[in-house]
């Protein structure tokens, strides 16, 4: 193999980044860099290779080479090829560095360097410091065992001197190595093999989605334990009520024998029950006081007084009192809840389902092409600028642009499109999308965290833990719920004993157990995440991604959609559609100059006169002393003549006649176009029109706000007169024309005074600071590019049904919350009082605590029930 | 009427007790350790409650929370840290880290998922 002379590395023919000629021979370079230094001084580089190969006299040189080592740092957010050199100048001024070349068309940086003086550290240091970063991955490695801190010393130490491991933390608490290392220089494995050669062994590395799966498994375990219990609770209290209820024939004299009901009740108040009061205990230990309390104080009071009756009946009846048991209740209670428990189990573990799915979206491996050689590796280890093979049937892995190939891909996932997009060269894929039909390689532009759907995931959990401001009453509630609770059973306690009928301390004690036991703080607590997660969850699955509870809230509120016309209502890519002509100009004359004006533009309507232009083949001429003159037109230097395209104001402030142009103009802007006087050295030329398409579901959208009382605004810097035209083909109710980029959030705001609560909807980059004053920024078609920073709301899918969807969806969310929040306050501010026996003065009611207990298990699951029927929503749009 | 003197007096003092220990009892406060790269760092033990429940940590430093939660009780499997928008699923018998980094000083209260479990960061 060839060896390039200046770096002394081993180069492939074939593979050669750059080759010389020099007296007739062929030399071989590794880079760019190294070929450039060798055609400067070919003789001394000649010289020196035959040296070290030849082995003579300079042996130094040669071990030198020897111990020098090489290393490939993939580098990102390089835009040109001077970043390259930026880089490689700083990397070139680090010791012990002997050799450095970027390289910018692959995003990689080749270093050769001394050990002894230099590590790889180093040179990503100075990289980042330049501004630019080093594509490394990150990884958390459980392991097994570590139990003191030499040990941590011992692993880290391994850890580094694997070469491509940049920065390795062992962290003794969590038994976990977090190691920084470059995917280009490493495998996971032989991360894996230097921790296991000091003798530890490493665990199963876990992926996002895998320790969702742990907690999984250990709720299900739980779940089989808790109906075990339940089921052994059930059969002890069927046999204990037969016992206990006089009203029953047939039952043997010594089933209702106190001693029997109690040996049975006995295991169920601590085993069944026994999770009461663990929990309790660890409450109570940390000045708390939750569920468990209520549970374990109630029946613990019912079952000791049941056994002192059996123990020491003669007790009571010296205070006249007849003794009875009450070991129905406490078996019957724990039974009872213990069964609400299991149904709000399951029903709580299917409101994190949307999260679980879109975890479950993500593909696993990749096939990468790396020098030249197909390999399938795990997607964390992909990197940007990674050329990636997708064959039909399989899953996007990362975000990328097409670089080969076409197909038809299926992005229901991420945007709620059922159709498959036609995808080819220069294309946008997004990861986890499934190609249909064609295989194409793409290169990776976004990864890891990254991608959309990473960024969606993560939306979507920010969003389920955020607080609504409704819940805010609630959550106050809860912090103090159990103690009040606690006060108000004792307070019956005495008022029952004080003032009650006889027996006074039975009916004291059934009624102080009923209120323990009927309140129920879950459902309070339970009443607004629940319902929070399953409206979000169910958002993200049709392409829209709130940002909390709060937007949530406020969408709901609504009066007034704002929004943006172009690229929102319309397709924001107009097209010329007349031009006519003045003063002996053709209309030939008029394209060339006005697309030749244009030719320095980046408006939309500039870039449609320059595109119908060059469809026409007419070749255009650099303009000098462009200016745009914001939301009127521009002027330009074409040819020694003096253009200026642009609105009526434009034309008035310059004082251009326009004849019979004006009504012409008029009537095109009647129709909905949106002409542009064109005038050539002071003379007007003509009108240029150009017009934008709606959206195809616009109309229905708009349509549809309507129906939900809401009312839709447009803004636009078009004249009042396109404007009108397009806002009555939308169904509009009205339309700002003319309105600057800048004025946008004054109209915003002027709406707000007028006391109306506004959402947005515009693009979120663009529109990002009306976003922002909107009570609710909508983002509308950012597509991958997840614009999350103004918006609140944010629709993958250009759509606009997509506004309605998120008003509905935050309408039916709060609602749900609502009749939650109501259900909860409303069952414990009357339950409360009815068990503690407020009716019975007037009714003679007072509530049996086992109906009580009942009660309580089954109100938090209504509430978890009633979030759930938002899984079922459908959208009207 | 004795008896009702008594359990009178007896159960007013008992609400009195219920409400002083859990409302007004003071707790005990830890400070996070200091670590390497200014993290600071505390390991909390998730049972009925946390341990420590009083964390106090300096600002403008990146604080790292080891949450380990020693029970399988439904009730602990969420740890919110709503001022800082985290919620994150605290698996049982594991650590789960949890880092962030505040910026304004005063005392943040975190929570269990329904909100009963209480702590408290007290950034300075």
């Amino acid at each position: 193999m060839p060896r390039d002379l200046v770096c002394g590395m081993e180069v492939k023919k074939g593979e050669a980044a750059g080759v010389s000629g020099y007296k007739g021979k062929k030399y071989y370079f590794c880079s760019k860099n190294c070929q450039e230094k060798f055609d400067q001084a070919p003789e001394k580089y000649i010289q020196s290779g035959i040296d070290s190969k030849t082995k003579v006299k300079d042996t130094s040189r040669e071990t030198k080479v020897e111990q020098l080592e090489r290393v490939d740092l993939p580098i990102g957010g390089m835009t040109c090829a001077s970043c390259a050199q930026t880089i490689q100048k700083s990397l070139l001024e680090l010791k012990g560095v002997n050799k450095a070349s970027v390289n910018f068309a692959t995003s990689r940086a080749t270093l050769t360097y001394d050990p002894q003086q230099a590590e790889v550290e180093n040179f990503i240091s100075a990289i980042r410091k330049s501004g630019y970063d080093v594509g490394t991955a990150f990884i958390e490695v459980p392991i097994q065992g570590i139990d003191c801190a030499s040990c941590v010393q011992k692993i880290e130490k391994a850890l580094l001197a694997t070469k491509g491991v940049t920065q390795a933390v062992v962290n003794l608490a969590t038994q976990k190595a977090k190691v920084e290392y470059l995917p280009s220089e490493t495998r996971l494995d032989e991360v894996k093999d230097a921790i296991e050669s000091t003798g530890y062994k490493v665990m199963e590395i876990p992926t996002e989605e895998q320790v969702e799966d742990v907690e999984r498994v250990q709720r299900e375990k739980e779940y089989k334990k808790l109906k075990k219990k339940f089921l052994v609770g059930l059969v002890i209290s069927v046999l204990i009520f037969l016992g206990s209820s006089e009203w029953i024939p047939g039952v043997p004299e010594i089933w209702r024998n106190f001693l029997v009901l109690w040996i049975l009740a006995t295991p169920v108040q601590f085993w069944v029950g026994w999770q009461f009061y663990r929990g309790a205990w660890g409450a109570f230990i940390h000045r708390n006081a939750d569920m468990n309390t209520l549970i374990a104080v109630g029946t613990s009071a019912a079952y000791l007084y049941s056994v002192v009756a059996t123990l020491l009946p003669a007790l009571f009846t010296r205070g006249g009192i007849e003794p009875k048991v009450y070991f129905d209740t406490s078996t019957i209670i724990i039974t009872l809840i213990l069964l609400g428990k299991l149904l709000e189990a399951r029903a709580k573990g299917q409101t994190s389902e949307a999260i679980r799915k879109l975890m479950g979206l993500q593909a696993k491996t990749a096939r990468v092409i790396r020098e030249g050689k197909e390999t399938d590796i795990p997607v964390e280890e992909v990197l940007v600028g990674d050329v990636v093979l997708v064959r039909p049937g399989e899953r996007i892995p990362v975000d990328g642009i097409i670089k080969e190939g076409k197909s038809s891909v299926d992005e229901s996932m991420i945007t709620g499109e059922s159709i498959p997009v036609e995808k080819s060269e220069g294309d946008e894929v997004i990861g986890a999308t499934i190609n249909k039909t064609g295989t194409f390689k793409f290169e990776a532009i976004k990864v890891g965290k990254d991608t959309a759907l990473a960024q969606i995931i993560k939306l979507v959990q920010d969003a389920q833990g955020s607080k609504a401001p409704i819940q805010r009453l609630a959550d106050v509630i809860s912090g103090y719920f159990v103690p009040i609770v606690i006060s108000i059973s004792i307070a019956t306690f005495i008022i029952w004993f004080d003032f009650g009928p006889n027996p006074a301390l039975t009916f004291a004690l059934l009624n102080f157990v009923a209120v323990m036991i009927i309140a129920c703080p879950c459902a309070l607590g339970l009443a607004t995440p629940t319902a929070i997660m399953v409206g979000t969850g169910k958002g993200a699955e049709h392409g829209v991604l709130i940002k909390g509870g709060e937007s949530l809230e406020t969408a709901h509120k609504l009066t007034t959609i704002v929004f943006d016309k172009t690229g929102t209502l319309t397709k924001g890519q107009p097209e010329v559609t007349d031009i006519i002509s003045a003063n002996n100009f053709t209309p030939k004359d008029i394209l060339e100059y006005a697309a030749c004006a244009e030719k320095g533009s980046e408006h939309p309507l500039g870039e449609a006169i320059v595109k119908k232009a060059t469809g026409e083949n007419i070749e255009l001429s650099d303009p000098k002393d462009f200016n745009a003159i914001a939301g009127h037109g521009i002027e330009a230097n074409i040819n020694k003549r003096e253009v200026i395209l642009g609105n009526l104001k434009l034309m008035h402030d310059r004082k251009i006649e326009l004849g019979d142009l004006e009504s012409k103009s008029e009537r095109l802007a009647n129709d909905g176009k949106t002409p542009m006087y064109v005038s050539i050295d002071g003379r007007a030329a003509g009108i240029i029109a150009v017009a934008d398409t709606l959206k195809q579901n616009s109309r229905k959208a708009v349509e549809d706000l309507h129906k939900l009382g809401l009312e839709a605004v447009m803004l636009t810097g078009d004249n009042p007169r396109t404007a009108e035209a397009i806002a009555k083909k939308v169904g509009i109710d009205k339309a700002l024309s003319e309105v600057l980029p800048e004025d946008k959030v004054r109209e915003v705001k002027r709406l707000q005074s007028k006391g109306k609560v506004v959402a947005m909807v515009g693009d979120g980059i663009n529109d990002a600071p009306a976003l922002a004053q909107a009570d609710v920024g909508i983002a509308i078609g950012t597509g991958t590019d997840v614009a999350m920073e103004a918006s609140d709301i944010t629709l993958i899918k250009g759509d606009l049904q997509g506004v309605v969807a998120a008003i509905e969806l935050s309408k039916r969310t709060i609602k749900t919350i609502k009749q939650n929040l109501f259900w909860a306050f409303f069952y414990n501010t009357v339950g409360i009082p009815i068990a503690a026996g407020i009716l019975y003065p007037f009714f003679a009611i007072l509530l049996n605590p086992i109906i009580a207990s009942a009660a309580m298990a089954f109100s938090s699951v209504s509430v978890v029930s009633n979030s759930l029927r938002l899984r079922r929503f459908r959208f009207k749009s | 009427m004795e008896a009702k003197i008594v359990i009178t007096i007896l159960g007013i003092l008992l609400i009195i007790l219920v409400n002083w220990y859990f409302f007004f009892s003071k707790r005990k406060a830890t400070v996070a350790e200091l670590k390497e790269r200014g993290i600071q760092e505390v390991k909390v033990t998730v049972k009925g409650g946390y341990t420590p429940d009083v964390i106090v940590v300096k600002k403008n430093l990146p604080v790292r929370i080891n949450f380990y939660r020693d029970e399988t009780a439904e009730c602990s499997d969420t740890i919110v840290f709503g001022d800082f928008n985290i919620r994150k699923p605290l698996p049982a018998f594991k650590i789960t880290t949890i880092e962030f980094t505040p910026e304004k000083p005063g005392e943040y209260t975190f929570t269990c998922g329904m909100g009963m479990m209480k702590g408290k960061l007290v950034v300075e």
